[in-house]
């Protein structure tokens, strides 16, 4: 029984990170770009729903605010940060995001404090099947993750916007001539980004109700090695990335040899898968033009 | 008898599916300026590519003054006597135009110098720095760059980037020199400047040229022997006029 | 006169290298004739650390042209080892004994020196970002690995005690690490050995068509920056006392990449300015704003860093840039961009081979895998 309730752990901690690393991977794949600062994005979705958890009392307004507030704060760090330097190194912009990263560190800790702050959300009871108990939040986390999971795939398949942002990540300059604005494409690659990352806020919250300025620091590395460990760029690899992580760190959490290790093995893991498949498990291999 | 120095026996790569090269058998003689021509996707630059290690040949193998180079790394092949240039031009840019062919002669034995050596700052290490130094003057003024030594090779005109990159490819003191496009992007008078070069080169470094071109003026003009391919075959091979004149070549390149 | 003409432009390498030997005298002066406070003492070797991270780290960024998130890391390595290697020979050796500092400083260097090597391995499949993850991979590892360790070996999550070395003198010892440190490199740097990793950074393709060994080189930027980030470690545990894991993460990896990107990538001296100005900045500040105030400070810094980057990048920002570029403001006869003679980077620009197109380019050269390329080609999303 432990074991199922270990493996829906593992598969709802996964669906996060699947979602922060779709995150990462769509606009890798479209600006080239590594965003450090999405990980931030999440602590701001995470104060977001505090602060409105805290006024209206109610999880679903606190959601919907988060996910409108995190896409006009992904679109503007956009806009003011990343834009100029298109067409720079990418170490350039990198590092800039890495500042960006900061900076809404430290706004959170100006605005909020460096103390965690307690997000109360109703308590419901956990469900009992036989001995197999499982928590509520661990379900809809589950289920939200995957209906997300599906419906980009679908947007990303069948709709205009979608398929332009398959060409921009194949070839920008291309589909820059085929007359598609690729600013336009990048920044709605942002926005979804970033209510992606409201929503991980949300379900990391339902996990680990304490929220501080560095909250999204820890998940934000770990889905960027989803990401990596997937292969960057790729839809699928995101969500295969981030499910396997979920469930080595459930895994491991369970053995107690291990578990101060977690951190550690998933670091290693994707260490040792890089250096069997270089671009992840379903990464694109590109040939230099030599 | 004339030596062979460069030959490839039924080289050939495959892609996937797509043999990009297949059953191609070259043998270039000693000081020979040998042409290679066909049109785009023929498979040229890829030959270049597994000449110099940069592709793994699926087929066949190929040989330096009788030695087999197949399966060698890039800088051992480049060690033994292949240098190359590119066709889109790659040269070190943060570089100084002295610094890039000083890179290229690190690798020679009268300059070895060991890492702690350099670190420490042995005399052995200043002697071997300034015979470098004076060496890459030498190339530098051959090649009429001596004045920009300092500049940033990104800096250089056009021209004189393609230039700098065959001084830099020529300082690894090669055997054969693989030269891809030379004159790409040069209007006729730099085209003409440049085949004199590559005579001068030939003849005052000792080397064999290998080259790729489109410029048919320019082929006839310089190479003593082409091979024309035509989707990684060859087509015809042999004195320059009796190839370019060959029915299929003409067919290939003018269709019908 | 040649000799004389190359003697003196190799000199020029060297006036960092001069002024922190100056400056090493001075506080000597200082310190045994009129002593200096414990906080000014310990202030001098947090900058002295700091300037050795930089450096070192730009070795591998600035001039291999790798993307390094896992400094850290090899600083933490260094600080446990060395700390640890003096705490068991301290009986032997008896206290304040400068072999035991300076076995246990060489000892945590070649320890982090042989991990990056190891590191260093991957680096020669892996490009631009997969890299900076995986060595960012690797510090997470070595930190939490120490986090765990039993009380006896390491010292666990409480940290481990190092020996207490004379106060008046560690800060010498220091110096005179950063001097050597500050040596090697710029030797390393001007010599055909540092061209061939600035050569692998400007074009890796070219270099091995030139007959560059990439991956010796690469190995060898590797293993000699990793070799100074352990001294810093040992450096910083003898320093504080005590060695903490949690310190060496990430977040202080980024902090030196910060310091060598606002000193200009690939400028040792723009390193060694701003890891000692920063450091500097960085206690005083910590001083004046204290309990809510603090965090001004790194509200600070990340305006300042994004401002910096985006002017020094910026494809848009060029012109301006080019109006007020310091060294033709200072120097007339550089107006023509063509004549400019520094053969290091500019000032904020960044120069690196990870480009766009590279970023996911990885190395293919055996036949196998290019059937997987084409196949993956195929079937990709």
């Amino acid at each position: 029984m432990e074991i199922i309730t270990t493996l829906i752990n593992g598969l709802s901690i996964g669906g996060i990170y699947a979602m922060i690393a779709l995150g990462y991977t769509m606009v890798y794949g479209i600006a080239k770009m590594l965003n450090f600062a999405h990980g931030d994005i999440i602590m701001v979705g995470g104060y977001t729903i505090y602060v409105f958890m805290n006024i209206t009392g109610h999880p679903l307004i606190a959601v919907a605010v988060a996910v409108v507030f995190c896409v006009l704060i992904g679109v503007t760090i956009e806009k003011v940060a990343y834009k100029p330097l298109r067409g720079a190194s990418p170490l350039a912009v990198l590092i800039t995001a890495i500042g960006v990263s900061y900076l809404l560190q430290s706004l959170a800790q100006i605005i909020f404090g460096s103390a965690p702050k307690m997000v109360q959300f109703p308590d419901i009871k956990p469900i009992q099947i036989g001995s197999l108990k499982i928590q509520v939040y661990t379900l809809i986390t589950l289920v939200a993750s995957i209906i997300v999971m599906v419906l980009l795939t679908l947007f990303v398949k069948y709709t205009n916007i979608g398929r332009a942002m398959l060409a921009t990540s194949e070839d920008r300059s291309a589909t820059e001539l085929m007359g598609i604005n690729v600013n336009s494409v990048i920044t709605i690659t942002f926005a979804i980004g970033s209510a992606l990352a409201a929503l991980a806020g949300l379900f990391y919250l339902l996990k680990a109700p304490n929220i501080s300025n560095t909250f999204g620091s820890m998940p934000g590395i770990k889905a960027f090695t989803a990401a990596v460990i997937g292969g960057i760029g790729s839809i699928p690899g995101a969500m295969l990335g981030g499910i396997l992580l979920g469930m080595v760190e459930a895994i491991s959490y369970n053995i107690p040899a291990i578990a101060p290790y977690t951190d550690a093995i998933e670091f290693l893991i994707l260490i040792v898968i890089l250096l069997v498949k270089p671009a992840g498990i379903l990464g694109k291999r590109r040939r230099e033009k030599v | 008898m004339e030596q062979i120095v460069l030959e490839t026996k039924n080289l050939g790569i495959t892609f996937g599916g797509l043999k990009a090269v297949q059953d191609v058998n070259i043998s270039i003689k000693k000081n020979q300026i040998y042409g290679l021509v066909g049109p785009n996707g023929a498979g040229k630059t890829t030959i270049f590519n597994l000449l110099t290690g940069v592709y793994q040949p699926t087929t066949g193998s190929f040989f330096l003054c009788g030695s087999e180079l197949k399966g060698k790394s890039q800088e051992t092949i480049n060690h033994s006597g292949i240098a190359r240039t590119f066709q889109n031009i790659r040269l070190f840019n943060n570089m100084s135009v002295i610094r890039n062919v000083m890179v290229g002669l690190s690798n020679q034995p009268e300059y070895k110098c060991g890492f702690f050596t350099s670190v420490l700052r042995l005399p052995k290490h200043f002697k071997v720095e300034n015979a470098m130094r004076n060496k890459a003057k030498e190339l530098l003024k051959i090649f009429d760059l001596y004045e920009e030594r300092n500049n940033l090779s990104c800096n250089l005109p056009y021209g004189k980037q393609r230039k700098l990159e065959i001084a830099r490819a020529l300082a690894t003191n090669p055997t054969v020199l693989l030269l891809d496009e030379p004159a790409a992007g040069m209007n006729p008078n730099e085209t003409a400047d440049l085949m004199d070069t590559i005579r001068f080169i030939r003849d005052k470094f000792d080397v064999t040229v290998l080259l790729i071109e489109h410029d048919m003026k320019f082929v006839s003009g310089l190479c003593d022997e082409v091979t024309v391919l035509n989707f990684g075959t060859v087509l015809a091979q042999g004195t320059t006029k009796d190839a370019l004149n060959d029915p299929e070549v003409i067919k290939a390149y003018i269709g019908g | 006169m040649k000799i004389f003409h190359f003697g003196r432009k190799s000199l020029s390498h060297y006036y960092s290298t001069f002024a922190i030997i100056i400056a090493a005298i001075v506080f000597f002066v200082l310190s045994i004739s009129i002593g200096l406070e414990k906080s000014t003492i310990f202030l001098l070797e947090k900058v002295i650390i700091a300037v050795i991270l930089a450096v070192s780290l730009n070795l591998v960024v600035g001039f291999l042209g790798e993307l390094s998130l896992g400094h850290a890391g090899f600083m933490c390595l260094g600080a446990y080892l060395g700390g640890k290697f003096a705490t068991i020979v301290e009986p032997t050796l008896g206290k304040d004994s400068p072999l035991n500092l300076v076995l246990s400083i060489l000892i945590g260097g070649a320890v982090a020196a042989i991990f990056g090597l190891v590191i260093g391995l991957p680096a020669l499949r892996l490009k631009g970002d997969y890299l900076a993850i995986v060595t960012l991979g690797f510090g997470e590892i070595v930190k939490s690995v120490f986090q765990n360790t039993t009380r006896e070996s390491f010292g666990g999550a409480l940290g481990l005690e190092t020996p207490r070395f004379n106060k008046d003198y560690l800060f010498i010892y220091c110096f005179g690490a950063l001097i050597i440190s500050l040596w090697v490199s710029i030797n390393l740097i001007n010599s055909k050995h540092g061209r061939a990793i600035t050569s692998i950074r400007d074009n890796e393709i070219a270099a091995r068509a030139t007959g560059i060994n990439v991956t010796k080189y690469k190995l060898l930027a590797f293993t000699v920056s990793s070799f100074f980030a352990g001294v810093a470690g040992v450096l910083y545990s003898f320093s504080n006392y005590n060695v903490q894991s949690s310190k060496f993460g990430y977040n202080y990896s980024i902090e030196i990449l910060v310091m060598v990107v606002l000193g200009g990538i690939g400028s040792i001296n723009g390193s060694i300015i701003a890891a000692a100005l920063i450091t500097f900045i960085n206690t005083e500040l910590a001083q004046i704003l204290t309990g809510n105030l603090a965090v001004l400070q790194n509200l600070f810094y990340a305006i300042i860093l994004i401002v910096i980057v985006i002017y020094g990048n910026s494809p848009a920002l060029a012109g301006i840039r080019e109006k007020y570029d310091p060294s033709k403001l200072f120097d007339k006869k550089r107006k023509d961009p063509s004549t400019i003679k520094k053969d290091d980077a500019k000032w904020n620009k960044i120069p690196t081979k990870i480009a766009m197109d590279e970023l996911l380019s990885v190395d293919v050269s055996n036949s196998d895998d290019n059937e997987n390329d084409t196949n993956n080609t195929k079937g990709g999303n």
